[in-house]
């Protein structure tokens, strides 16, 4: 092997990704768009969270994409209360990827506003691919556990806001507040870490306001 | 099965720096792959060969390097692989933040 001829390539392998990610979070700016990926796993309650701040932005409009598998019950609820909405399904893909983004984002003939873009129910790959979002929203559950910071790291380490939802059920359930937020802040100096219930819809005002605050 | 795209992506890299390089067949393809890249090495080796056919790929090794990720420590600096339940500093007992350490994807060369 020794008469090989090496070529330095040093390039990286997410590169069309990270790309078609940076035009669309330049054309969604442009538009007065901000963008927030919603990551969790399925049965987070990623689209009851949604409905319960979208209640809550008043004035700003909102748009959807949703992500799935299968199937489009998410988008049809919402779209059932008002709110511009599309489905993508991946026909099996783990997460959305940029260049799915981008043709959910031309459809949806968007202007001013925020957009949500829900991703496929899953702790693991959404965190790694960027859709051309402005921040990343981590909905986690105290029925999930207190030990999932330290079992995904990397969703908690990339989320710019968590909000830990279901805790209406704290009371039923053994979950260690304190083993959760060392493992989210070992990982994640800044993010805020919102308590929220969708049940009782405790804690949305703040999560509203966060998102208010990136917009104004 | 998300390693199918980026396996393919990596076949057309390794193919663009051939032809640039003038080289018919690529004989090894060195990649990087950190463990929270997200992407299984294993995975890609199974792909690989389906992909690369009738490519200048074809007969190409595929070495992958796989990293290990790294935490930092905040209190004396050192980096260090965590244990499951843990951010600990082995050394000193401080508590370590994530680095980039782990999360590499990259084709480092091809050889000729």
């Amino acid at each position: 092997m020794s008469e090989n001829k090496e070529i330095e390539i040093m390039q990286s392998v997410y590169d069309k990704n990270d790309e078609v990610a940076a035009q669309i979070n330049r054309d969604l700016s442009k538009k007065g768009i901000y963008a927030i990926n919603v990551m969790g796993a399925p049965g987070a309650g990623k689209t009851t969270s949604l409905i319960n701040i979208i209640k809550r932005l008043d004035q700003i409009t909102p748009y959807v994409i949703e992500g799935d598998i299968e199937a489009d019950f998410d988008t049809k609820t919402l779209q059932g209360l008002g709110v511009k909405a599309i489905q993508i399904n991946t026909g099996g893909a783990c997460h959305l990827d940029s260049p799915l983004i981008g043709n959910a984002v031309e459809e949806l003939q968007l202007n001013n506003g925020v957009l949500f873009i829900e991703n496929i129910g899953n702790l693991v790959c959404p965190a790694e691919f960027m859709i051309g979002e402005h921040a990343k929203m981590l909905i986690s559950t105290v029925t999930e556990g207190s030990d999932k910071p330290y079992k995904y790291p990397l969703a908690f380490e990339k989320a710019d806001l968590i909000v830990l939802n279901k805790c209406d059920l704290l009371p039923y359930i053994d979950f260690d507040e304190e083993f959760f937020m060392k493992g989210v802040r070992a990982l994640n100096k800044t993010a805020p870490v919102i308590k929220v219930s969708g049940k009782t819809e405790e804690g949305f005002d703040e999560v509203a306001l966060w998102i208010k605050g990136k917009i104004n | 099965m998300h390693e199918y795209p980026i396996t393919q992506r990596i076949i057309e890299i390794a193919q663009e720096y051939a032809v640039k390089n003038n080289a018919d067949e690529v004989k090894v393809i060195n990649l990087i792959v950190g463990d929270y890249s997200g992407y299984v090495a294993s995975s890609i080796e199974l792909y690989f060969d389906i992909i690369a056919e009738g490519s200048r790929c074809e007969k190409a090794k595929l070495n992958i390097e796989r990293v290990i990720p790294k935490l930092k420590c905040n209190s004396c600096g050192e980096y260090f692989e965590r244990k499951p339940y843990s951010f600990e500093c082995p050394s000193c007992h401080g508590e370590g933040s994530p680095t980039q350490i782990g999360q590499e994807f990259y084709i480092r060369s091809i050889e000729v």
